[in-house]
């Protein structure tokens, strides 16, 4: 039992990757409870995806794929941003163009690597075990200047989320906001990438913070519980990964969707089984 | 504060809007509407659907930019003032399916004397537990803001919009959704507040609470039609042009009531639904 706890731990490679997994799935959940709250997750979504294109640069001329990503990351939140507000486009139109864009751009130029389909591969899926310890420090940097960043503009974030109009009246600058969400949205899911890929960054942003929305009611309890979740769905799938031998990204997310079930099914307020287990449930009464 | 630039403030219009011409891309709602607002009165502004109601807020509450004409709050014209200002939105534009509490909504109310990377201090959650309390929201600050009623809602808002011990009080459709008693009590809460001095303007569809209630109404639809004592203005030549031809006056006990004449798709007309 005792080796079966410690064993992974004896390996590097298994620090270096818990680590990492941890960074992304603190920054993921704290960043996720917004985006459930505001309806952004294919906008975290598409930002991944249309990253491949910045990945795809650096790969093809030797850089580095974290600032590849980076760089391609930012404005592309921004652009989502610009071209709803803008062009009266609705966000899931902006969104759609990006998202393909820049996936199609990725593909082109990583179908002109040599061994194209196992990179491929590795940066859809992303590569936990195989992260450096440079890889470490940055992704715990980035998710550390976002936490930070949703920590100092908790209240104006909160506000300008709840109600945008109020806000501005305020004098909150609601614009300023209405661009810096998606854009940490965007640094979220790129620090998230090395862990998890471009196609599960999207469970690690909203599986948590649909956990915790479950088990808290306030908005401070929900985004203690999606670090809860993120971080136990880490290290418990790390555990799977290693044990039986599976690709670890996708056995945090299995782990988070499990967390998920178990709180669906059994949250102390909004379980199914309890609500089922109720003789008769007292609808709240909004009509007065 | 000196008295002397004090009592210079005081003696100065709450509100004064100035040949305002204010809307959206381009397109003017609201056409050279000329009022003022004196200190301590309320006043109901009173329109259809599309007059302009909401547009004449927002633009006092600096939300829109004037295309012309210029708004004066609280004997300021830059917006210095806007602090001193309370505004509660339409019900229906607040999300309330938000995972916060009675308590965390008075809150916001102060947010706005904060600043940005300032957490809120004790006084701030004194001023909004004294707001809720003015409400008779206080025992309920611990509820999530979709448990609540619609006159709880409506409080709420009130609350936050007065945590911040506004002077001036902007309020959009506070009637809205609301039963007579509700409406009485948010309006003896607003008389409560108006002898502590602050001044209040509402929108309303509500022509018997303007008439019975404020001190002013303002008829819009676009232009500011009349403005003044609702006993001197409410008559049927300013309210039909007001809220068009489709309306019938009422005249029982000295009061007037105005009947809302609806008209079916294919022209004939339906009945005659009372509108206050």
């Amino acid at each position: 039992m005792i080796d079966f706890i410690s064993e992974p731990w004896q390996f590097e490679f298994m620090q270096r990757a818990l680590l990492a997994a941890s960074f992304a799935a603190l920054v993921c959940s704290v960043v996720g409870v917004f985006v459930v709250l505001r309806g952004m997750a294919f906008m975290g979504d598409a930002v991944a995806h249309s990253s491949l294109a910045g990945m795809s640069v650096a790969y093809f001329f030797g850089g580095s794929v974290f600032w590849g990503a980076f760089a391609w990351a930012v404005p592309a939140s921004l652009a989502i941003t610009f071209i709803s507000r803008r062009a009266n486009l609705r966000l899931d139109t902006a969104i759609g163009i990006i998202f393909a864009s820049g996936f199609a751009v990725g593909i082109i130029l990583m179908s002109q690597v040599s061994n194209y389909t196992a990179d491929l591969f590795g940066l859809l899926f992303g590569n936990v075990l195989g992260v450096s310890w440079g890889e470490v420090a940055l992704i715990g940097l980035v998710a550390g200047g976002v936490v930070i960043t949703i920590a100092a503009l908790y209240k104006e974030l909160l506000f300008t989320a709840y109600d945008a109009t109020m806000s501005a009246a305020s004098g909150i600058p609601v614009r300023f906001m209405q661009y810096l969400l998606p854009l940490l949205v965007g640094i979220t899911t790129v620090a998230s990438l090395k862990a998890v890929g471009i196609v599960l960054v999207l469970a690690l942003l909203v599986t948590p913070a649909a956990t915790a929305a479950l088990l808290a009611r306030r908005l401070p309890g929900i985004m203690a519980y999606s670090v809860l979740t993120g971080l136990i769905a880490t290290v418990a799938g790390l555990y799977l990964s290693f044990h039986a031998d599976l690709p670890a990204g996708p056995s945090i997310v299995v782990v988070a969707t499990g967390l998920f079930l178990a709180a669906m099914l059994f949250s102390p307020s909004k379980g199914v089984v309890w609500n089922l287990w109720r003789s008769s449930p007292l609808p709240i009464d909004n009509s007065i | 504060m000196s008295t002397d630039i004090k009592e210079k403030k005081q003696t100065k219009p709450a509100l004064a809007v100035r040949n305002l011409w204010a809307g959206y891309n381009g397109k003017p709602v609201l056409e050279a509407v000329n009022f003022q607002v004196d200190r301590g009165d309320m006043v109901g502004v009173i329109g259809p659907n599309g007059s302009g109601k909401s547009t004449l807020i927002k633009t006092i509450l600096g939300l829109i930019k004037p295309m012309r004409g210029e708004i004066s709050v609280l004997g300021s014209e830059g917006g210095s003032e806007r602090h001193l200002v309370g505004y509660t939105p339409q019900t229906e534009l607040v999300d309330w399916d938000f995972p916060v509490t009675v308590a965390d909504v008075a809150l916001m109310g102060r947010y706005s004397r904060r600043g940005l990377f300032r957490w809120t201090t004790k006084e701030d959650r004194e001023a909004a537990d004294d707001a809720l309390e003015m409400v008779k929201m206080f025992d309920l600050r611990d509820r999530l803001i979709g448990e609540l009623s619609g006159g709880q809602r409506r409080r709420v808002l009130l609350a936050r919009a007065m945590a911040h011990k506004p002077e001036l009080l902007l309020l959009d459709e506070p009637m809205a959704g609301l039963d007579a008693t509700a409406q009485h009590q948010l309006l003896d809460l607003l008389d409560d507040l108006r002898s502590k001095g602050a001044t209040v303007v509402l929108s309303t569809h509500d022509l018997s609470c303007v008439s019975q209630r404020c001190d002013k109404a303002a008829c819009l639809n676009r232009r500011l039609i009349a403005f003044g004592k609702p006993s001197e203005i409410l008559n049927e030549q300013v309210l039909g042009d007001t809220f068009g031809t489709h309306l019938l006056m009422v005249h029982l006990d000295g009061q007037a009531y105005a009947y809302q004449h609806h008209t079916h798709p294919d022209g004939s007309p339906s009945d005659f639904q009372a509108e206050g």
